[in-house]
């Protein structure tokens, strides 16, 4: 369902160019549970954004659902993105005045969805990642893996095919993280494609396939572990 | 997004800021209260003038010495003609049929003198005619005698101030006073009725045409008042006006004829202008709550740039971000017209109980015309911000590095 084709992005910092992909070449199929992992600047975050339809390819093809996405309009990547990725950030991104209710609600406001749809979906999805007790608070009132949990709920209240995750656990403590990851594996066998950004080696491990990344490249690809991937 | 939702988001983000918010609304109110409240002022300058204007009926023609050779301009005050207007050519102005009555006018400041009391006032020459044209009565003693077209009679009639002034509470009709060098009897004092288009009635005194030519050793009128009958027509009576100064001057009507409703059209005309004019200033304010309004939304989206990126990630359109920052914008100004409004009126209603001769009333199009400017202000400079916004790069916002 994610198909890039000889993907290249340069930046350009302070006159010098930074060539943060190169020749990307990555087909990522529903369900899949990925890592990337690599050294900073190594072009992680930029595939990870890449993919989540928030950068263009300078050239190359992604196509996402087999939408060719690269000659959209902005509107339509901003609708696309809304129906189909969920992000979940290191920092939670949770905007600070509204409640975790709110904040869940905030996709589906945005897609100017109604009021009673948007409160049963909302209610669901902190029931199932059990913070349904929580939700009137702010976040200043709530632990850190309580804020994740209020941002994967956000992130996957628009019934995404892909959740992108860049370093879900970087900010937390190793129980809180242990539940966060608890809890977006267990969203990845009800069948949403989960990709995660992390320098934390045993985080990456988890993943049935795992992609290194060097210098904007793609240096590694293993499908191994649980098994069943690697045999296909 | 739903327009309820907008609402509720913008809502919230004013309940976190609330100093911010207070600061900005409090600038457009001031700016709308400004606008309505001057434009409240040049409305009730220009009633008032109507108003003056109407209390003399509308059948009057002002004759002027002098021609006034640039049209459109205002009527000399004090001519330059070759030919004075006298008295004859007022009694051969007066025989016009349509002409009821006359007032010729010598006008000069003199000394009114009694015992050891002086005043300098304004001296009024003129016939009983004045008394009907500009609707004056006495309120002791009579008008000036018939007799006052042909004779220099000794009499005069005071000011309702000046008389108080003179005598206190003593009684003036009959006693003697001088004005100029002559001796003259009180036979009247005007009643108590302030002012009527700038001329203090209270302070000024009234003699016979006749004895102010004396007085001021001229046979110059100052102007002559014509009152016209019930229906005439005001062209036609002036045509007639102008061949009756001809046929005295030579083959020359080198007079002016300022018609009542002419000069109340000239003076409406001027206030309107003036109206505009200091509404105009009173947008000024308006203009600078929009910068301010500018200024403080440029901050405030920098300071919440991780938010925007975070918008944009769960799939917040630019439309949508620039429509969020106009959306608070346009709120803002709307809460501040609505409060300028209400000080507006407020402001209204304590100055006509503070001066209730004073008509003041905001013209019907203050409000709009407040609101609309403030409305256009607060778009146009939060045009920037919005944009600012929308252009944000989702992924450097969300990292909070600025660029």
């Amino acid at each position: 369902m994610i198909e890039l084709a000889a993907v290249n992005k340069t930046y350009r910092m302070g006159g010098q160019p930074l060539h943060a992909l190169r020749d990307i070449n990555l087909n990522i199929g529903a369900g899949e549970y990925l890592s990337v992992m690599g050294p900073s600047g190594s072009g992680k975050s930029t595939l990870l954004n890449m993919i989540g339809l928030l950068d263009r390819p300078d050239s190359g093809s992604y196509r996402l659902n087999g939408t060719a996405t690269e000659a959209l309009a902005e509107e339509k990547r901003a609708a696309m993105r809304r129906d189909n990725i969920g992000f979940i950030f290191q920092s939670f991104q949770l905007v600070n005045r509204l409640t975790a209710f709110e904040n869940v609600e905030l996709p589906m406001v945005l897609a100017g969805q109604k009021r009673g749809v948007r409160r049963q979906a909302v209610n669901e999805v902190l029931d199932i990642l059990g913070i349904a007790d929580r939700r009137h608070h702010r976040p200043g009132q709530m632990s850190g893996g309580q804020l994740q949990r209020v941002a994967i709920a956000r992130a996957i209240v628009m019934k995404p095919r892909v959740l992108l995750a860049d370093e879900p656990t970087g900010n937390l403590d190793q129980a809180s993280g242990e539940e966060v990851i608890k809890a977006l594996e267990d969203l990845n066998r009800e069948g949403i494609t989960l990709l995660v950004v992390t320098h934390d080696l045993a985080l990456g491990r988890r993943a049935r396939r795992r992609i290194r990344m060097v210098d904007g490249a793609i240096s590694g690809d293993d499908r191994n572990e649980s098994g069943r991937s690697t045999a296909l | 997004m739903n327009p309820g939702d907008q609402l509720r988001f913008n809502w919230q983000v004013f309940r976190g800021q609330w100093t911010r918010t207070l600061m900005l609304v409090v600038a457009v109110a001031i700016g709308v209260a400004a606008v309505i409240l001057l434009t409240s002022l040049g409305e009730g300058a220009r009633r008032y003038i109507s108003a003056e204007f109407a209390s003399l009926g509308n059948r009057l023609l002002i004759v002027f010495p002098g021609r006034n050779e640039t049209t459109g301009g205002a009527p000399p005050v004090y001519g330059v003609a070759p030919r004075d207007l006298t008295l004859e050519d007022a009694r051969a102005l007066a025989r016009v049929p349509a002409v009821r009555d006359m007032a010729p006018i010598i006008a000069g400041t003199t000394v009114v003198s009694r015992q050891r009391l002086s005043r300098e006032v304004l001296t009024i020459g003129t016939t009983p005619g004045f008394f009907s044209v500009r609707r004056i009565d006495v309120g002791r003693g009579r008008i000036l005698p018939e007799a006052s077209h042909q004779e220099a009679l000794a009499v005069c009639i005071l000011g309702a101030h000046l008389k108080k002034e003179l005598f206190g509470s003593e009684r003036a009709v009959g006693e003697w006073v001088r004005v100029g060098e002559r001796r003259v009897r009180v036979v009247g004092v005007l009643r108590d009725e302030g002012e009527s288009l700038g001329m203090d009635m209270n302070d000024m005194v009234i003699i016979p045409v006749r004895t102010a030519e004396q007085l001021f050793d001229s046979p110059k009128l100052f102007r002559v008042l014509l009152e016209l009958q019930e229906g005439a027509d005001t062209e036609t009576v002036t045509e007639r006006l102008r061949a009756v100064v001809r046929e005295r001057h030579e083959g020359e009507d080198d007079v002016t004829i300022v018609s009542q409703d002419s000069l109340l059209a000239a003076f409406d005309n001027i206030l309107t202008t003036v109206t505009l004019a200091i509404s105009a200033i009173a947008a000024i304010s308006l203009l600078v709550a929009g910068i301010l309004i500018m200024n403080i939304s440029l901050i405030s989206v920098s300071q919440r740039r991780r938010e925007i990126g975070l918008l944009k990630a769960v799939g917040a359109s630019r439309r949508q971000v620039r429509q969020l920052f106009l959306g608070e914008a346009f709120l803002l100004v709307a809460l501040g017209s609505v409060l300028g409004i209400a000080v507006a009126v407020a402001g209204v209603v304590l100055m006509r109980e503070l001066w209730p001769a004073f008509p003041l009333m905001p013209p019907w199009w203050a409000a709009p015309a407040a609101v609309i400017t403030a409305v256009l202000s607060g778009l146009v400079f939060s045009w920037l911000p919005a944009s600012r916004a929308a252009r944000l790069d989702p992924v450097l916002a969300l990292r909070g590095n600025i660029p």
